[in-house]
């Protein structure tokens, strides 16, 4: 089985509601374009087609496009070692996708991630608590319009959330008008509301 | 005058009765119990909160978070070649192999991974395996020492200290190794340094040969690891588990073999597997891979072209200084290189590679330009550490120790 098989299998399996596949450096990436059937198709994926293992879940900010999010599933099957991606968009309105964790247990925390580091909700994720930030922190911290320098939460038990301090880093490089004194190291959003 | 008072001590059983009586409106009470962020088997900064009953887990639930620095969030803020500095900050003990994927994945979406010069590619080989080699050791040591065998700590940490020294000439740096850059490598072999890795390659053979008896056949490290922590090869599958604790189920796979990267598919290498998947297999795959990793070494030493370390790409690679001083052209590059980064197209690439720890993957989402529009880091120990909860359950808490020693994660790179 190559992955262009396993990716004509699927989209046959689901007819319409699949597109591409779009290949770029050798892998290939399908469209699924109904998001609510994302658990249906991740479970074809693994009984049927032997990927097994989910390699990552990610999350994409399509900042000031619409549809807001994206959602990047990496398959792996051991059987055949192919990879496949499958990405869904979703609506900001919406930010719901139901969870696969039933398919693959290890999605659990990768969408625990998701949804703590874009604010994007699992239906039906048995435990969709924060992961990496701290339980009640109110910012969503990989949008686009989450400063870098990070935004005041009123935490009284947390130390720091004060917005950081950018001189001395992280550098931020985009090619701008001023000399490098004044721009090197700055924020990327001086503007943004914090 | 001296006083007698007898006293009636009845014997342990009558004893342990009696306390059922006395307690018993406490029979069947769990109790909490945290564990870390900070405690030394946790490694860094990993915590547990356990529900115990007695001395017996029946729930647990990791906390993690404690080092998460929004290495995803810088990495969008800034050029491909400015990252790699943060990666070395992913896996603390093998930074030199992060550096490599990190770089692979990049030259990936730039479409220049087969362009890469065969001496190039040989010495990344050698930074990964060295890495590795430094990382298990590691993991061994803390591993033997969490369950009591202090000695083996000392000795791997003696050779560490050689890796160290050799990855200090190598890189200007003991930890912080940021060794390669997009393109190639920041600097070629300093003069000398394969015949100080030939000689490092018989000691640590030694070396490990000396852990081997310490520990294989040690009575209490193979009853505190044998048939402890069990996964059986469908959870770890499930559970995404990568690396020597997937090969510890039973499962023979190694990207390396699987798909391979750089010149692997050129070099001579077994790939161990254990299968019981308890502590113990997880141990003897590490044993094992170490002793593959200075096979690999060898090969790379014997087998080392001459050449160039870097593509021959002016917008790839920062041109050399004395023709940036003298040309037009490079001096355009390095501005541009310096200022916007390498113009990468759009598109998407995912590259993972077989770290110490497991697949490290990194998923690049360029809309173009010099800047990453998403990079998201798949971290082997955050998959690794996500079994917890479904293992540590029904064991006592003292296997608690073994089994996060034998995982052998790393916060770093969990927490990113």
């Amino acid at each position: 089985m190559t992955p262009k098989q396993l990716a004509k299998t699927l989209k046959q399996q689901f007819e319409g509601i699949v597109s591409g596949p779009v290949e770029f450096r050798g892998e290939l990436t399908l469209e699924l374009l109904d998001a609510s059937r994302i658990a249906e198709v991740c479970q074809f994926a693994k009984t049927e087609l032997g990927f097994d293992f989910l390699v990552d879940l990610t999350t994409i900010d399509n900042h000031e496009e619409t549809p807001r999010w994206t959602a990047v599933y990496h398959i792996y099957g051991y059987g055949h070692f192919c990879h496949l991606r499958l990405k869904i968009s979703v609506s900001e309105e919406e930010s719901e996708l139901s969870t696969v964790s039933s398919v693959w247990r290890t999605a659990n925390w990768h969408e625990r991630e998701a949804y703590d580091m874009m604010g994007i909700r699992f239906a039906g994720h048995p435990d969709l608590r924060r992961i990496l930030m701290w339980e009640g922190y109110p910012y969503f911290p990989l949008r686009k319009d989450f400063p870098l320098a990070g935004k005041p939460s009123e935490m009284p038990d947390v130390a720091f959330s004060d917005p950081a301090p950018l001189e001395g880093g992280p550098f931020v490089t985009v090619a701008g008008g001023e000399d490098s004194t004044a721009r090197e190291p700055r924020e990327r959003n001086p503007n943004a509301d914090r | 005058m001296t006083a007698t008072q007898q006293i009636e001590v009845k014997d342990s059983a009558a004893r342990s009765a009696q306390a059922v009586d006395d307690l018993r409106d406490v029979q069947g009470e769990k109790m909490i119990l945290n564990m870390g962020p900070s405690h030394p088997a946790t490694h860094g900064v990993l915590r547990l909160v356990l529900e115990l009953d007695g001395e017996i887990i029946t729930k647990a639930d990791p906390e993690i978070g404690y080092l998460h620095r929004g290495d995803e969030k810088i990495a969008e803020n800034m050029t491909y070649n400015q990252f790699i500095p943060y990666t070395d900050r992913l896996d603390y003990l093998a930074p030199l192999a992060n550096n490599v994927a990190y770089s692979l994945a990049v030259e990936k979406l730039l479409g220049i991974h087969d362009k890469l010069p065969e001496r190039c590619q040989y010495i990344r080989v050698i930074c990964c395996e060295l890495a590795r080699i430094s990382a298990h050791m590691l993991g061994l040591g803390a591993f033997a020492m969490d369950v009591g065998a202090l000695t083996v700590f000392l000795h791997t940490f003696t050779e560490r200290e050689k890796i160290y020294n050799l990855i200090e000439a190598l890189t200007g740096a003991r930890f912080t190794t940021s060794y390669t850059r997009i393109g190639g490598l920041s600097r070629d072999l300093p003069e000398g340094w394969t015949d100080e890795l030939a000689k490092f390659t018989q000691e640590i053979s030694v070396a490990i040969g000396e852990a081997d008896k310490l520990l294989t056949r040690n009575k209490i490290f193979v009853d505190r690891t044998r048939d402890v922590g069990v996964i059986s090869r469908e959870d770890a599958i499930d559970f995404g588990l990568t690396g020597p604790n997937l090969r510890g189920s039973n499962m023979e796979y190694d990207l390396r073999k699987a798909h391979p990267y750089l010149v692997y598919d050129q070099l001579d290498f077994d790939v161990p597997y254990g299968e019981v998947g308890d502590c113990y297999d997880r141990y003897l795959v590490r044993m094992e891979e170490m002793r593959q990793s200075v096979r690999l070494l060898d090969q790379c030493l014997a087998k080392l072209p001459g050449g160039p370390v870097n593509v021959d790409d002016g917008k790839i690679i920062l041109p050399d200084k004395q023709k940036v001083l003298s040309s037009m052209e490079e001096l355009i590059h390095q501005f541009m290189l310096v200022t916007q980064g390498q113009d990468a197209p759009a598109g998407e690439v995912y590259f993972g590679a077989e770290n110490p720890k497991g697949e490290l993957g990194f998923y690049i989402f360029s809309k173009g330009g010099g800047v990453p529009y998403r990079l998201k880091i798949r971290a082997p120990s955050f998959a690794n550490l996500s079994i917890l909860s479904h293992t540590l359950p029904a064991h006592m808490i003292s296997d608690v120790v073994a089994i996060l020693g034998s995982l052998d994660f790393v916060m770093g790179e969990c927490d990113r």
